[in-house]
């Protein structure tokens, strides 16, 4: 099936460069008939790419090795589970995951707007659709998934033991929804300002896609993060990565956007800010692509070295002259239709986020490409690392976790003194309470910094449940209704104000749980031998046994700890490292089996007041000697048989023997135990962390989720008979 | 049979693209500026709308005062009168200008 992959690829790179050129003909020449074309091409592509990525899952469920990605990325011991993601584990799968990512998203916004924005979506159809054509150009000349093996291996290399996580399967995708779901309103505001339909129908029509990108990005993100505190071995979730940090950055300036496009909706503000904000967002999506990419900075998330570099600068750099070329050419049409009424509006706090956000964006950018910046002026390499981040993105993300509070209690248009009373106040004593809290807490004023933002956090979830009360109480007074079906009530009705306001409960909660986790924790490593105890933080953590196993994917090596305190039992952590089979035959016939990639399992006791983390690193030096012998006598044995004649049969029961004697030199580590390497933390309210996550992306779902059709026309018909009642009074 | 699939998928391929263009009455609409601006128009209605809704949900929850938003949702009431007679006008141009052949109506936008 591997030809009928390529073919595929090939129509889908035809139809790519036919919807470009009829929807550009269609909008400036041709008419309807060939901007549906046009947007039936998108479509079309959806339908090829589907059946493409089709063929490349099918062939890594089948473990078939002909195909060079599945050689090179499964084998037959990959769990199907992790066969499955295996796919987007290689450069080649992932490009294509992006692009019918991308097909997908592309077809259902152009189907959702094919009796909208008439005059923008052509030239977003030929946008979206350079975008495809891009990658399927990569896909076709740089980096083909369904390039085939001359001679097919009867084994494959096997998935990275790192990406075997349930969350690999699905952060990856999450990712990409975000990045491609960014193209669209991109797209769209190319369409907007080449057509000089500047006005809010094109960002009421895709406001929504924006809203999805940042949902499935922040998720992305998020599961990066858990993947990295539960699979990486080193105990964080956050390491300022490059590729983590080119993540972020689209993810900052797509919020700023998603806020900023309020205040051109409802009062023709801010065009400029908002078309600079999205082709920003937009670009900063396909430089998060090409990171991951082209190998230019070190990171644990990159495929590595490889060739793509260069075609795509050359689309970034398109992409930033295009934009700036745009904009400054449209800049008589993007003139803001009012100005700011009050400096003390909601208007004005959506105004300093934004510009808080675009900062945070530009800290974190600067950041990570530093290294680059530095080897251009000085020649050598030079890198930041995490203080240099927390230095400039702490006190900035502090100001946003406390606009975020302030956000939701300050009225559109103008802000008066009795209001501030009002909506302060219980906000303000939340901050206050949890500071004096903290005075009781040994040492917490000692760190001001989380201290201080343990206030703030407080002050925007206090601000919250406020105005989730007040809505409510609101909802009760006028509908009679009980607590709970008034509170579903007003947030059903105003999904997307309720919803934004349980995002900055979400976000407020997560950053608490960063601050306070990454200030307050206690970290150890230790080496133990079995029945031996350290203390880390108050708690007894006793090594209480070695665990050993093997099998046809892996050996794990580990141990049960029972961790205490006071002489009470508080939990068991289990944790191991499993060391994968090696294909490089030089590491001997047994060694192999030791001196492949490897993986941790953490054990981790999480809880809401603190999380207990631990991770073993056995060192298998004091096996060295029993593994050479291994490989020596085995090899002995394989010689005799060959050169004997001996059949396939005689080769099996060699094999059956050297698996006894791979359990029997790994079951050492229990029988015969020498000790090993531990690392131990104890960490405050981490779980917040996630906690807050699920609450943000919760939020969110409630944000994006349509109101039903006859809702939305009952509130609208409501309004527009009040107004015309007005209007009908002022012709009078 | 992997020539007879890609050749399949070529022909659908073919007949889902092609379809639009068996049709090639639907030329370029000499209204679509009008309608175009009426769609925008719309846009603007909805959220201004949406803006009034705001400011009584404000008033409600306590943000603004009823003197304030008395005030304020006589402005934003005023200003949802402008834009309902700005797409009166563009209507009447669109009713009095030639036949455009038959395109649907655009839909107004999503509240909420």
């Amino acid at each position: 099936m591997a030809i009928v992959g390529r073919a595929l690829l090939i129509v889908a790179f035809a139809v790519a460069l036919y919807g470009i050129g009829a929807s550009l003909y269609g909008a400036f020449a041709g008419g309807r008939a060939w901007v549906d074309s046009g947007r039936r091409a998108v479509y079309a592509l959806a339908g090829v790419l589907t059946l493409a990525f089709a063929i490349m899952e099918a062939a890594f469920l089948r473990s078939d090795f002909s195909f060079n990605v599945v050689a090179t990325h499964s084998s037959t011991t990959t769990p199907t589970f992790y066969k499955l993601t295996a796919g987007w584990s290689s450069q080649e799968g992932s490009l294509l995951l992006w692009v019918w990512l991308l097909s997908l998203w592309s077809s259902l916004a152009l189907a959702l707007t094919r009796r909208r924005v008439r005059e923008v979506a052509p030239v977003a159809t030929a946008v979206l659709m350079t975008f495809a054509g891009f990658f399927l150009m990569l896909t076709i000349f740089w980096a083909n998934p369904f390039q085939t093996l001359a001679q097919p291996p009867s084994e494959g290399t096997g998935l990275n033991p790192l990406l075997r996580h349930p969350a690999m399967m699905f952060h990856p995708p999450m990712l990409y929804s975000g990045y491609t779901l960014f193209s669209i309103p991109f797209a769209f505001a190319i369409g907007a300002l080449v057509t000089r339909r500047l006005n809010a129908e094109w960002i009421v029509s895709t406001r929504r896609f924006a809203l999805a990108a940042w949902l499935c990005l922040g998720i992305g993100i998020v599961l990066g993060a858990r993947w990295s505190y539960t699979e990486l071995g080193w105990g964080g979730y956050w390491a300022w990565d490059p590729v983590e940090n080119a993540s972020l950055l689209p993810w900052l300036t797509g919020t700023a956007f998603i806020h900023s496009i309020m205040i051109q909706e409802r009062r023709g503000m801010l065009k400029v800010w908002n078309a600079s904000l999205v082709l920003a967002t937009g670009t900063l999506a396909i430089l998060g692509t090409f990171l991951v990419r082209s190998g230019i900075l070190d990171s644990i998330h990159a495929f590595g070295a490889s060739t793509l570099g260069v075609p795509f600068l050359i689309l970034i750099g398109a992409m930033v002259l295009g934009s700036v070329g745009l904009v400054v050419w449209r800049r008589a049409d993007l003139r803001s239709e009012h100005e700011l009424d009050s400096l003390f509006s909601r208007e004005a706090v959506f105004l300093l986020q934004n510009v808080l956000l675009v900062a945070l964006a530009f800290v974190v950018w600067w950041g990570t490409f530093f290294p680059l910046i530095s080897e251009v002026f000085t020649g050598s390499r030079a890198s930041v690392g995490p203080p240099w981040f927390d230095k400039y993105v702490v006190p900035l993300a502090f100001v946003v976790v406390a606009l975020a509070g302030v956000g939701p209690l300050v009225p559109w248009r103008r802000l008066t003194w009795a209001s501030v009373r009002r909506g302060f106040a219980i906000p303000l004593a939340a901050a206050c309470a949890t500071w004096g809290a903290l005075l009781l807490v040994p040492g917490a004023w000692a760190r001001p910094k989380p201290a201080a933002f343990a206030g703030v956090a407080a002050f925007a979830i206090a601000s919250v449940v406020q105005e989730l009360w007040r809505g409510m109480r609101a909802r009760q007074a006028s509908a009679r209704e009980p607590a709970p079906v008034a509170l579903a009530g007003i947030m059903r009705r105003n999904r997307r104000r309720y919803g934004g306001y349980v995002i900055h409960a979400g976000f407020a909660t997560l950053l608490l749980g960063v601050a306070i986790s990454s200030s307050f924790q206690h970290a150890k490593d230790v080496s133990l031998m079995p029945g031996q105890s350290t203390r880390v933080d108050g708690f007894d953590i006793k090594y209480a046994r070695a665990t050993a196993s093997a099998t046809a994917e892996k050996i794990a090596l580990g141990a049960v700890l029972d961790v205490s305190k006071g002489g009470r039992h508080v939990a068991t952590l289990r944790t191991t490292r499993g060391f994968y089979p090696s294909q490089d035959v030089s590491q001997g016939i047994v060694g192999r089996f030791f001196g492949g990639e490897s993986e941790s399992q953490v054990g981790l006791r999480a809880g809401l007041g603190r999380d207990i983390w631990t991770v073993i690193n056995p060192n298998l030096t004091p096996l060295t000697g029993v593994i050479d012998q291994g490989n020596r006598t085995f090899a002995r044995a394989m010689t005799a048989i060959l050169r004997g004649g001996g059949g396939q049969r005689s080769l099996d029961e060699l094999y059956a023997l050297r698996d006894q004697a791979i359990v029997a030199v790994a079951h050492r580590f229990v029988s015969e135990p020498w000790p090993a390497d531990f690392r131990f933390i104890v960490s405050p309210l981490a779980t917040w962390i996630w906690i807050g996550a699920i609450i943000t992306f919760l939020g969110g779902l409630l944000a994006l989720w349509p109101a039903p059709a006859a809702a939305r026309r009952r509130v609208s018909a409501g309004y527009a008979a009040r107004v015309a009642r007005e209007l009908a009074r002022t012709t009078q | 049979m992997s020539m007879l699939i890609v050749f399949l998928v070529v022909l659908a391929v073919v007949a889902v693209i092609g379809a639009p263009l068996r049709n090639r009455a639907r030329g370029l609409d000499p209204d679509a500026a009008l309608r175009a601006e009426l769609a925008d128009l719309e846009a603007a209605k909805e959220a201004k709308y949406h803006e009034i809704r705001d400011a009584e949900l404000d008033q409600r929850t306590g943000k603004l005062s009823e003197a304030d938003h008395r005030q304020l949702d006589g402005e934003l009431r005023a200003e949802a009168i402008a834009l309902l007679k700005r797409i009166d006008a563009v209507r009447a141009r669109l009713e009095h200008a030639p036949a455009a052949g038959p395109e649907p109506a655009a839909r107004p936008p999503a509240v909420g």
